[in-house]
């Protein structure tokens, strides 16, 4: 009888979309995971070589190092704005923003919001993590009612601080709006599911049919102050209620669609 | 006979957060306190075999860390066509 050694699958592999370069995120944080899965659908669509990305100012700041498709970085707030004028010169391109809570939902609500408005083609993935990563803890639109942040130490009190911006449901209320989710990246079956919602936003935008967003919850365990598996504990106790996993805008011409 | 499986550890990313050991549903990860990666992180490891190839932690992971493999059963060997990603 001939031998003849047992057929191995590559079941998962670092996907091409991603650079060489080692990221400078804390260990376990979700920007990683949440590039990865960008990555991993500009693999699967096969549109890295027309895929422009618009990186942020915040911890997300570097991450057109990470990313093998072209990129440019954005004042902070404003890669919504750049973003649009990317894609009405380059109306082939895929053209996504790449931000922060603090970005997005404080300095950048204006250039977000008009974005939205404007059903400007373009795809957001939103990294909704409580709080400002990058400056060092302090209390973002997103902060959740009573939670501690370097600027709220006793607690975000809503009477004088305000309730968090829910910017899924927000946004969803605009016209120019084609698909507009929420996910979570706390475990494996939120990992997928946020990675399917990337997928339909970037199909949303090839055909024209208007803003897409994902919002994605994440962690931040360092500004926290928790250990990372305590932060993905903290996502799924405290953010899950306050900011509901859903569809919120999904346009009828996805409806069929199955990727 | 359980599905033979196994992981690769890119030690250039991989920051021992412990996520994937986390999730595993096997229990058969661990960090590796033995060993330093170039940034100074405990890198995880097989601890034993029981390895299905799954691809959990692979999911899990923020670096891109890790590649997964497993042993395609004889029986099926023609029917799965090998694939990345
Ligand atoms: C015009 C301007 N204002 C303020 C800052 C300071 N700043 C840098 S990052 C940041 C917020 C980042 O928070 P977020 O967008 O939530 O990203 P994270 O770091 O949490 O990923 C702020 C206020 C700046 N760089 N530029
Ligand atoms: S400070 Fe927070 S958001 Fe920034 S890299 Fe670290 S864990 Fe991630
Ligand atoms: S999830 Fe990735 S970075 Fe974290 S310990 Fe596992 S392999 Fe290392």
């Amino acid at each position: 009888m001939v031998t003849t050694a047992t057929p191995v699958q590559v079941v998962y592999k670092r996907p091409a979309s991603l650079s060489d370069t080692p990221t400078h995120y804390c260990p376990g944080c979700t920007h990683g995971i949440a590039h990865r899965l960008i990555a991993e659908v500009m693999d699967e669509m096969n549109i890295r070589e027309r895929a422009i990305g618009v990186a942020p100012v915040g911890c997300s700041v570097f991450a057109y190092n990470y990313f093998t498709c072209d990129f440019v970085e954005a004042a902070h707030g404003r890669a919504p704005a750049m973003a649009t004028g990317i894609k009405r010169v380059l109306p082939d391109r895929v053209v996504f923003t790449y931000q922060g809570d603090g970005d997005m939902a404080s300095i950048g609500m204006s250039e977000i919001v008009h974005a939205a408005g404007r059903g400007e083609n373009i795809t957001v993935i939103f990294i909704n993590n409580a709080i400002y990563g990058m400056t060092g803890g302090q209390m973002a639109p997103t902060s959740l009612p009573g939670q501690k942040t370097t600027s709220s130490p006793t607690g975000r009190d809503v009477e004088s601080m305000g309730f968090p911006m829910k910017m899924a449901e927000l946004l969803s209320q605009l016209e120019g709006a084609g698909y507009v989710v929420r996910r979570s990246l706390h475990d494996p079956k939120n990992i997928r599911m946020a990675k399917k919602a990337i997928r339909l936003a970037f199909e949303t935008q090839i055909r024209g049919l208007g803003f897409s967003m994902v919002e994605l919850l994440s962690t931040c365990n360092t500004n926290w102050g928790v250990s990372v598996l305590e932060a993905m504990q903290y996502l799924k106790d405290h953010m899950l209620p306050v900011y509901p996993i859903g569809d919120y805008k999904v346009s009828p011409a996805l409806e069929n669609l199955r990727v | 006979m359980p599905v033979k499986g196994w992981i690769e550890v890119d030690e250039r990313y991989c920051k021992g957060c412990e996520l994937c050991i986390s999730e595993c549903p096997q229990n058969v990860l661990a960090l590796d306190l033995d060993h330093l990666t170039p940034k100074g992180y405990h890198p995880v490891m097989l601890k034993m075999e029981g390895c299905t190839g799954c691809g959990i932690c692979a999911i899990m992971c923020p670096e891109a860390a890790l590649t997964v493999y497993r042993e395609v059963p004889q029986k099926a060997a023609q029917a799965v066509q090998p694939s990345g990603g």
